[in-house]
């Protein structure tokens, strides 16, 4: 009863303690969350989002009217209508190849199938440029392909053919990578289960199988198409690049900066960010949808 | 719980499908790749020499392996800095944080390079501001940095977050718990737990930084000598007619993308479990 505070039981709090997160309830015991955060952000920054912010203000500077004028352009109109019906066309091309080559990479096995697995990635590696200057060799008219496709009246270099061609080589490993995993750890038991109700192998793989493939089809289709629509290196070399016929969306970006019509390029560079937008918001409705019906299950 | 086993093809249709694999794979991949190879040797090994011994083509070679040597660390920078604040911390706007990263993966590479001439460029909204200081970004190295570097900066990023976030906070923890500081719980908890997907991720990043091409072109001016990187060069030599200039310096991003492959695919053989569980790009 000294009227003394009682110090000598106060708890010692170290220099580096932290409340605990009123949220989550986790403390930060572990040090450098302000200066990773902070070097995170400048990086975001500096290198996305400032870069992105001057993209999306520059069409404007002629107004409304300025962006609209490069949007009514037939020749904007009809780069970007091939950029994305090309792009398109490979995206559902590659959901059945690639379907095919990831059952067969997962479900057989034969001599070579961890080399050809491994290739499948091929397409991420190569630089653009050397697959677009080694596909367009191959299909031009003294081409491998092209010499043998040219008699029968069928041009495949310089024509949009050429740009699905680019586009179907560059979508290849989005598919297989996204279906790949999903086949590889399938249950068994679900399969067997509708094979000794009577299921035959075909509609087990129809019915059963299928439908479970379905997000990762849909993941690997949205990001091939994604992929496509933007694509320039591996596509250029072999479209051709005539206005109205094989011009792609991305080479006007680089035409309209050569004419040093930077709001122009960057009206152009706004609508593709845009449709890659809404390429990848119906990529996560989609999802969505899927798990619900999983769920629901 | 377990998938099935992959056997042999016994029955008709898994022969076609097998057989249609092995075409479409031949075909859309193979084929290019051989293409390549054999066009660059076409003439024999001397001219293939001869087409690499050009100023122009050292040059390229040079520019490229720097501008990866500038890019590649600062992505690993801000790669690692990004997953130990994502993974270790709860704050607001994490899941915007996330987004926002992904980002340089679903924009054109074009746009990659656009962008930095719209900031930096004569007419950009810094270009007064470098032209009153004498300071070239676009059509020099800096620029050809800047976009190579937002190309790639998710790659080591990505590859990270996943297998930090699996790995949990129990070792750091517990060594910050025993008294140690920042550092040493990165040098020696952290980097040992992560360092193959940290290969992994830099092997991804500089494949690819050596390797881009629309983000680079746009940004770089094509100034034979200077500001020419490799993919410039093959560009710039192909559509001058010199085949075998073209497709020799191909050769050589073809066989750095083999040597990518093997070693991405040792590093999954060796380190499967050290390495993050989603693997896409």
């Amino acid at each position: 009863m000294t009227g003394q505070p009682d110090t000598a039981t106060e708890p010692v709090i170290p220099d580096h303690f932290q409340a605990p997160h009123p949220a989550t309830g986790t403390t930060h015991v572990l040090p450098g969350f302000k200066i990773t955060l902070g070097i995170t952000l400048f990086f975001l920054s500096a290198i996305v989002i400032i870069p992105l912010a001057a993209l999306v203000a520059r069409p404007w500077e002629h107004g409304l009217q300025g962006f609209l004028f490069v949007l009514t352009d037939e020749r904007v109109i009809h780069a970007l209508g091939l950029s994305f019906i090309t792009a398109l066309a490979a995206a559902v091309i590659n959901v059945f190849a690639g379907l095919i080559v990831a059952w067969s990479l997962t479900r057989y096995n034969f001599p070579g199938r961890k080399l050809l697995d491994a290739l499948i990635d091929l397409p991420f590696a190569l630089p653009t440029a050397v697959a677009g200057i080694a596909l367009s060799s191959l299909y031009a008219s003294t081409g491998w392909i092209g010499s043998l496709t040219e008699p029968f009246g069928l041009k495949i270099a310089y024509t949009p053919i050429g740009i699905f061609l680019a586009l179907t080589f560059i979508g290849l490993p989005f598919v297989v990578r996204s279906v790949q995993p999903v086949l590889a750890e399938f249950e068994a038991e679900i399969e067997e289960a509708a094979e000794t109700l009577g299921a035959s192998a075909v509609q087990t793989t129809l019915r059963v199988i299928l439908p479970a493939l379905m997000p990762s089809l849909v993941t690997g289709f949205s990001l091939a198409l994604a992929r496509g629509v933007g694509e320039y290196g591996s596509v250029i070399f072999i479209a051709g690049n005539m206005p109205y016929i094989s011009e792609i969306a991305p080479l006007l970006i680089v035409i309209k900066l050569q004419e040093y019509d930077y709001a122009g390029a960057a009206a152009v560079g706004v609508i593709m960010l845009a449709i890659s937008l809404i390429i990848l918001l119906f990529l996560n409705v989609t999802q969505r949808f899927f798990a619900n019906i999983g769920s629901a299950k | 719980m377990t998938a099935k086993a992959a056997r042999s093809p016994k029955t008709f249709g898994s022969f076609t499908l097998l057989t249609f694999t092995l075409l479409w794979l031949g075909f859309i991949i193979l084929l290019p790749l051989i293409n390549v190879l054999v066009t660059a040797f076409s003439q024999g090994l001397p001219p293939y020499l001869a087409a690499l011994q050009t100023e122009d083509a050292k040059a390229a070679i040079l520019l490229t392996l720097l501008v990866a040597a500038i890019s590649v660390p600062l992505n690993a920078i801000f790669g690692i800095c990004a997953a130990w604040c994502i993974t270790r911390f709860e704050f607001k706007g994490k899941s915007l944080l996330l987004s926002i990263l992904d980002l340089p993966f679903s924009i054109s590479p074009v746009i990659s390079g656009l962008v930095w001439i719209l900031l930096f460029g004569a007419q950009g909204w810094f270009g007064f501001l470098l032209r009153d200081h004498d300071i070239k970004i676009v059509f020099a190295l800096p620029g050809l940095v800047l976009a190579t570097v937002l190309v790639t900066l998710p790659f080591i990023a990505r590859e990270l977050i996943p297998l930090m976030e699996d790995q949990g906070t129990d070792e750091e923890v517990a060594a910050r718990t025993l008294g140690a500081r920042g550092w040493d719980i990165f040098f020696r908890v952290t980097l040992p737990n992560i360092k193959w997907a940290l290969l992994y991720g830099v092997l991804l990043c500089t494949a690819r930084a050596m390797g881009e091409f629309g983000a680079v072109s746009v940004v770089s001016g094509h100034i034979r000598g200077l500001t020419d990187t490799l993919p410039l060069y093959i560009e710039i030599t192909y559509n001058q007619y010199d085949t075998i200039g073209a497709f020799a310096a191909a050769s050589i991003l073809a066989g750095l993308a083999i040597v990518t492959l093997v070693l991405k695919t040792l590093l999954e053989w060796r380190f499967a479990g050290e390495l993050a569980a989603s693997r896409r790009h």
